[in-house]
């Protein structure tokens, strides 16, 4: 079952002095349940796509579907409910509010989604138990490791029930035992419960894990690996 | 949860909210200290002004606030005085004959104006006795006592049994007059009031004036409270419709004024005070936007709308204020409480104070609700001040807001 679907998607930005096209006609289709990463230079289209992917940018011309959703064509505030209700983010930094506890942070999307609060607290406990983190509900950010953080950040991502995971270089400020733990907890995830995520990255790490990689530059998709198994 | 949100991240840099809300609180705390000390004035004005000068309603003939000549008299005191007596607000009643006339001494003269009052009745009116600083109340003289203000006594330089002499005209117009018998001096809060007034009797200057027993210029009526000063103006209208009533309000129209200037007057000096506070709540929120551009992203792009952002700025903008205010209406009022037990005293400006008829030991005090107006106020502060602010956070893009530059 596809869970994307991109088609000849483009993206111009035209400043005052020169016109750039950030993507160059992309065609892609990533299914439910797969662990893919997208690679690429700096330049090479990486961050426009993974906004496209993500809602936070509107395509100059092409389609992304999304769990049978067009979103290159919903207006801003219908984006930002797209994103509550089937997106989970991972970012490199800044995942947590600083002043809720680590349970807070989970329960916090649920909250937006209008979960009543008994169900959202116990799921926002399940969810952190499911990442490693049972004994530190009750932590700030603060308080918690880098490492800790993320594994809160993915629990939260998955507390919308989203269509897919973005995870855009959610290893970059991570030291390397941190880094695959973090990573083999997402493929746990990922096995077992059929969650798809995609990885926007430059860490050889988290390709070397990754089922699928895609490379792109100057805005192509000009390699597309599948592992098997 | 957005609640909690903007309430923990108040204090997420302690010593700016700090900053802010101290001086939220001590800006506020002024506010209400300084309203509170010139309720204090006001309300010791007006109560010298009824009972002292005006009491709270006068009677007279149409014509004699218009012309105070000696012959607009109220010619049947006795039958009025029982009509008025008959109301269930009316306290106390005296009847009094005025004229404006000089007064000479040894030395000099000045204008007075003359005030006859059986002193029974007057002790129930006003508390001109218990403002005696020499001598007595019409108590000991026998003949043709006088009781006169401090300042018109060294104006004529005179003292306790000294004489002054009266000239008037009588009834009929002839010149005439009278020695009296200085047997007390007092001393008021007003010293206009204490430069120009003398009292005697009525039946002493009734005589020297050849005025009928039975006529007066004026009757003064003391109520229970100053609430009942509408209702009972209205009845004494109806029942003495030939004769002019008027409230204190209306006989001292600037004391009246002073009253009723006092709430737009709280308004625009508590504005005053939110206005410049107004501009330092902004500056803190804008920091506080500023500085959480990345965090703000980050939400925003997971899914945190609009209305929810600029609610959580809000919010935490509203609650800034208001603990701040909270806290400034406490300080306020404990300073009004204490002061209020232990009084202010005005010494140096007492002379100024005096001749506008303002006590110089004011006893601070503000009505309750005047902390919620300004709690409200406050609230309002708050919300105009999340404002700017919140449509600076509005315009972030996430994409660019969370964008990590390596």
């Amino acid at each position: 079952m596809n869970v994307i679907e991109v088609k000849d998607l483009k993206k111009i930005y035209n400043s005052t002095e020169v016109k750039v096209n950030a993507l160059n006609g992309i065609d892609l289709t990533i299914e439910k349940g797969e662990f893919t990463a997208i690679v690429g230079p700096s330049g090479s289209g990486k961050t426009t796509f993974l906004n496209m992917l993500g809602g936070l940018d509107s395509p100059t011309s092409g389609d992304i579907n999304i769990g049978g959703t067009e979103i290159g064509k919903l207006s801003s505030s219908k984006l930002i409910d797209f994103r509550l209700q089937n997106i989970g983010f991972v970012f490199q930094a800044y995942n947590l509010i600083p002043v809720l506890t680590a349970l807070e942070n989970v329960e916090f999307i649920m909250q937006m989604q209008g979960v009543d609060k008994k169900q959202r607290q116990q799921r926002a406990k399940d969810l952190l138990i499911q990442v490693g983190l049972g004994d530190r509900i009750n932590s700030r950010p603060s308080k918690l490791s880098g490492g800790q953080q993320q594994r809160v950040a993915v629990a939260r991502a998955l507390a919308s029930k989203p269509t897919f995971v973005l995870a855009d270089e959610p290893t970059a400020n991570l030291d390397s035992k941190s880094t695959e733990n973090l990573l083999s907890m997402m493929e746990e995830l990922n096995k077992q419960e059929e969650i798809t995520f995609i990885f926007s990255t430059h860490d050889q790490r988290v390709v070397n894990k990754a089922h699928r990689v895609i490379t792109l530059e100057d805005g192509k998709i000009i390699s597309d690996d599948r592992k098997n198994g | 949860m957005i609640l909690a949100v903007a309430w923990r991240n108040i204090w997420r840099n302690k010593t700016r909210s700090l900053v802010i809300l101290i001086a939220i609180c001590l800006g506020l705390a002024s506010g209400i200290f300084y309203m509170a000390f010139y309720k204090g004035m006001v309300v010791q004005r007006i109560n010298t002004a009824i009972k002292t000068e005006a009491s709270h309603i006068q009677v007279h003939h149409k014509e004699y606030l218009n012309n105070p000549d000696k012959k607009f008299v109220i010619s049947n005191t006795d039958s009025a005085v029982q009509i008025i007596r008959s109301n269930e607000h009316v306290k106390a009643i005296s009847s009094r004959v005025i004229i404006n006339t000089m007064a000479q001494s040894a030395k000099t003269g000045a204008g007075v104006k003359i005030t006859g009052i059986n002193p029974e009745e007057e002790k129930q009116v006003t508390n001109l006795s218990t403002k005696l600083i020499e001598g007595t109340y019409f108590e000991k003289v026998k003949r043709n006592p006088i009781v006169i203000g401090e300042e018109l006594a060294n104006k004529l330089n005179v003292k306790l049994k000294s004489k002054v002499v009266v000239t008037l005209q009588d009834m009929q117009g002839n010149l005439t007059g009278a020695a009296f018998k200085v047997e007390g001096i007092f001393r008021t809060s007003n010293t206009a009031f204490d430069e120009a007034s003398v009292f005697v009797r009525k039946s002493d200057i009734s005589r020297i004036m050849q005025l009928d027993n039975q006529a007066s210029h004026e009757i003064a009526i003391l109520l229970d409270k100053n609430e009942n000063l509408a209702s009972t103006n209205t009845s004494l209208t109806e029942e003495l419709s030939t004769l002019d009533i008027k409230t204190w309000r209306e006989i001292m129209p600037e004391v009246s004024l002073v009253e009723s200037s006092f709430g737009i007057t709280m308004f625009v000096f508590i504005g005053i005070i939110l206005l410049a506070l107004l501009f330092g709540i902004i500056n803190t929120m804008l920091m506080a936007v500023l500085e959480r551009k990345k965090e703000l992203g980050m939400l925003m792009a997971v899914g945190l709308n609009k209305t929810r952002v600029f609610t959580m700025i809000l919010l935490e903008t509203v609650m800034l204020s208001l603990v701040g205010g909270l806290f400034g209406i406490a300080l306020g009022w404990l300073l009004t409480f204490y002061f209020g037990y232990q009084g202010i005293d005005l010494g140096t400006w007492s002379t100024a104070y005096e001749s506008m008829g303002f006590d110089t030991l004011v006893y601070t005090q503000l009505p309750f609700y005047v902390s919620m107006q300004i709690a409200l106020m406050v609230i309002i502060t708050g919300i105009i001040a999340a404002i700017y602010p919140a449509l600076k956070a509005l315009k972030l893009k996430p994409a660019e807001a969370i964008r990590i530059d390596l």
